[in-house]
């Protein structure tokens, strides 16, 4: 590590390499901050160049490197390893190039989620994926973990978004992965990747035309069970809205108790229904949406954007908020069938009560994508075993649905042991021959994804006794 | 599973294998290629045969995999708007089902009445709405494939927000079968729209690229505007589609922005189809290139047809067309647009233009197909 470090010296300006162990911390764990690791060194490239010459070091000297963006990630994709290089983009936060023709901006990966659309919104333009950390969150942490939020029910997630990028391969080579180009569809395997196959240094996303007419509208049931009647109503009914978010009363209430969202008093679930598009159509959508929420005790619809704000606060606050009505949760990150909707969330109830444990919804309704807040107090011995039994047993529900173990969070290092549950062997072997031709060293972020690592070398499925990382005490054996 | 001898009416582009093998499940297609494997015999799959002679030749062609007996429609879950299907099953049997319950798998492929689930993925090409709905490999949100060693592998799912994993989906999609072998795929679905309207106009080749930037920027939301060039010497007809409950008032915005046209609900006939694919060249550009790709192709004789708001076009040969002919029309649509020739009947073309990412797609194929079994020689730089 010492000749390494000498080497980034030499390398990058002496404020772009980070030693100082108390610095250092400051980097020792992502959003989800439950999995924590010091890194062993830390840098900051200012260039794709640069990037790729780190990397290229980390591979002379057989050192494992994890990227890192704005560290908004929940599943500890960008945990740092204790014997390896933490690549921070943050100063890498350039918009390149602004085309309205082709409908297209080239950025850097540190550039925020957010800033593009702000780049561009005048002009009527915007980046459709949002995911609720937009404010924050790098574009290249979004690409790495194909993370969406609440839009992707109509325009799709960020690989859909995505035209181009540039990366660095794990070997520290600069390619560029373009929807153009004939050949197999890297990009497309790259996005979502979570880091493991390289690092996004120039990424080209779509801008989409801002739409003619957006309908935000925020529908009150008494229970859970009619929102989520509603939601299939509309879906039944051929309408495609921009978003539906549902929340249920312990997230209505975390909600008001930190941002005041005045959402109407007494409900089990609102609705957060957004339509957007041509005006005359958002206009018989709606209509078609006020009888289908006949039920609704209170509708509400906003005016303008600041009431279109208003509505939306709640929503996206709503995770931060939790913190307000509990010492401590976990934010879980699972997706269902929609028709599974009514019977996990009944499921979830049950394991609720079963465990004494709270447990708030939040969700993307649209999609199925559900968000529970498992609740716990972590100053109560046991407490935050049984949160973590209930948290594992959702995903269970969600695998046993036929749904996802993640719709945007990822993976990462804090879900890796649920891989084998939604996969055979067979496929993770079959994901590992993508992992192999691109970082046949295994240095690209180890240890995220998948529950063990393979070496490229072997054999897959005909692996024999102990793994020779696990035994050499590299890798735990889940 | 029937395994047949191989007749004359099976070679695949000029290639005759020794074998057909019908497999009639995942386990059976499985079993092919680990006999394949053993025997170290070379795979070519095939769907409804539609494209069959597009790209080079394989290198060597031992069986051909036909997968028409893997026609089931697995499951279609109307109200996760999600179906999974098996790869032989016909795009068009796909579409019937799907739009008795009001719903619709919003790629438009051409050859629809023999092109399959599998063939559409493997050769991934765009329609006229993917301006709108995006390609086969954005509507895909999961897949069965078996490997060339025979093991079975899925990735995805059928839940349509999903990142567990890679995404193996994407990499199999237009991969011209040289990968392994797509099994089965599972789509997420769109309503039908209640109602559509195309305007249709004629226009000189000069007002093509103002007018599709009007129109990729309007507010009225078209889901497709597509050119059509028989003749290069000729006019051009453009055709812009709204969908939706509004569409018939929606039209009446698009017709101002092309200062012209007739709304009608009568698909264009030509609409999104292949006439001739002796001579097959895609184009693909930037939007803002369209007044320059059009100027390029003016010169060649191709009859151009595709999209004038994504920047993909195709051009067919409606004449006899010689092999240096075409080398010299590719080479200078290459100055303008990245030119991919998907079918020609000649063996000296440079197929596919400038690759990026090469060395690492020969890593991953390499990784998938060590012993080169599969498809041998379809696809980009031999692959």
């Amino acid at each position: 590590m010492d000749t390494l470090v000498a080497a980034l010296r030499s390398l990058l300006p002496a404020d772009s390499v980070i030693t100082d162990p108390v610095r250092l911390r400051t980097y020792e764990c992502d959003g989800l901050t439950y999995h924590r690791a010091t890194p062993g060194v830390v840098v900051l490239p200012g260039t794709a160049e640069q990037v790729a010459q780190v990397v290229r070091l980390c591979n002379e000297h057989g050192v494992p490197f994890v990227a890192r963006g704005s560290g908004t990630g929940l599943s500890g994709g960008a945990l740092p390893r204790e014997d390896g290089v933490l690549i921070v983009t943050s100063k890498m936060r350039a918009i390149l190039e602004i085309d309205l023709d082709d409908r297209r901006a080239v950025v850097e990966p540190g550039v925020t989620n957010l800033a593009i659309t702000e780049a561009v919104r005048d002009r009527g333009y915007y980046y459709a994926p949002d995911p609720s950390s937009q404010q924050v969150c790098s574009i290249g942490g979004n690409v790495a973990e194909n993370s969406g939020g609440a839009h992707c029910l109509k325009y799709g997630f960020t690989v859909n978004h995505v035209e181009a990028c540039e990366i660095v391969t794990p070997d520290g080579d600069l390619v560029t992965l373009d929807r153009m180009d004939p050949g197999y569809d890297l990009l497309g395997a790259f996005i979502g990747s979570e880091g493991t196959l390289g690092i996004a240094t120039k990424i080209t996303v779509r801008l989409c035309r801002a739409p003619e007419a957006v309908t935000t509208v925020l529908a009150a049931f008494e229970s859970i069970e009619q929102g989520g009647q509603a939601v299939s109503a509309i879906i039944g009914a051929g309408i495609v809205p921009a978003a539906i978010e549902m929340m249920d009363a312990l997230a209505i209430e975390a909600a008001e108790a930190a941002v005041a969202c005045s959402y109407p008093a007494g409900a089990g679930a609102v609705l957060i229904v957004e339509l957007d598009g041509p005006a005359a159509e958002v206009e018989r959508q709606f209509a078609q949406l006020r009888e289908i929420c006949a039920n609704a005790f209170e509708l509400r619809v906003a005016a303008d954007p600041a009431e279109r704000a208003a509505i939306w606060k709640g929503r996206k606050s709503a995770f931060a908020a939790v913190g307000r009505i509990s010492p401590a949760y976990i934010v879980q990150d699972g997706v269902v069938p929609r028709t599974s909707l009514p019977a996990v969330l009944a499921a979830i109830d049950r394991l609720s009560a079963e465990h004494d444990i709270r447990v708030a919804n939040v969700f993307h309704a649209g999609d199925g994508n559900l968000h529970p807040l498992v609740l716990f107090d972590d100053a109560e011995p046991g407490a935050g075993e049984r949160a973590e039994v209930v948290s594992g047993a959702i995903l269970d529900l969600c695998i046993e649905h036929g749904g996802s173990i993640t719709g945007e969070h990822g993976v990462g290092v804090d879900k890796s042991r649920y891989m084998p549950k939604m996969f055979s062997e067979d496929d993770l072997d079959t994901m590992q021959l993508v992992r192999c031709a691109f970082d046949p060293q295994g240095l690209a972020n180890p240890g995220k994804v998948f529950p063990t690592p393979r070496l490229c070398g072997e054999v897959p499925g005909v692996r024999k006794g102990v793994h020779p990382l696990v035994e050499s005490g590299k890798a735990e054996q889940f | 599973m029937t395994v047949r001898e191989a007749g004359p009416g099976d070679a695949v582009n000029g290639v005759r294998p020794r074998w057909v093998a019908l497999p009639e499940t995942v386990g059976e297609i499985a079993a092919v290629l680990r006999a394949g494997a053993e025997q170290d015999l070379a795979v070519v799959p095939t769907g409804g045969g539609t494209k069959l002679h597009w790209g080079p030749p394989p290198e060597r062609c031992d069986v051909l995999l036909d997968l028409c007996c893997m026609n089931e429609i697995l499951e279609h879950a109307a109200g996760d708007l999600v179906v999974r299907a098996q790869a032989g099953v016909t795009m068009d049997a796909l579409a019937g089902m799907l739009a008795a319950k009001g719903q619709e798998l919003a790629l438009d492929v051409p050859f629809t009445e023999g092109t399959t689930v599998g063939g559409t993925l493997a050769a991934s090409l765009p329609g006229p709405r993917s301006f709108r709905y995006g390609t086969a490999r954005d509507l895909l949100i999961g897949i069965t494939v078996v490997l060339p060693d025979g093991t079975i592998a899925c990735s995805g799912g059928k839940v349509v927000k999903n990142v567990a994993g890679y995404d193996l989906g994407k990499l199999f999609t237009g991969s011209y079968g040289t990968l392994g072998v797509i099994a089965e795929a599972t789509f997420r679905l769109h309503p039908l729209p209640a109602d559509r309207r195309w305007v249709v106009a004629e226009l000189d080749r000069a007002e093509v690229a103002p007018v599709a930037a009007r129109l990729a920027a309007s507010q009225a939301e078209p889901s497709a505007v597509e050119v059509d060039w028989p003749d290069p010497g000729g006019p051009l007809t453009l055709a812009a589609l709204v969908e939706g409950t509004a569409a018939e008032a929606r039209a009446g915005a698009l017709r101002e922005l092309i200062g012209g046209g007739s709304p009608t609900t009568e698909q264009p006939s030509w609409w999104g189809l292949i006439e001739r694919d002796e001579v097959l060249v895609e184009l693909r550009f930037l939007p803002k290139d369209t007044a320059a790709v059009l100027d390029a192709v003016a010169g060649t004789g191709l009859a151009l047809r595709g999209s004038a708001v994504s920047g993909r076009v195709l051009l067919e040969a409606r004449g006899a067309l010689t092999e240096d002919e075409l080398a010299a029309a590719v080479a200078r649509l290459r100055e303008r647009a990245r030119a991919h020739v998907l079918a020609a009947p000649y063996d000296g073309l440079d197929r596919w233009g400038r690759v990026s990412g090469l060395p690492l797609m020969r890593r991953v194929k390499e990784r998938f197909d060590p012993g080169r079994r599969m498809s041998p020689g379809r696809f980009v730089g031999g692959i």
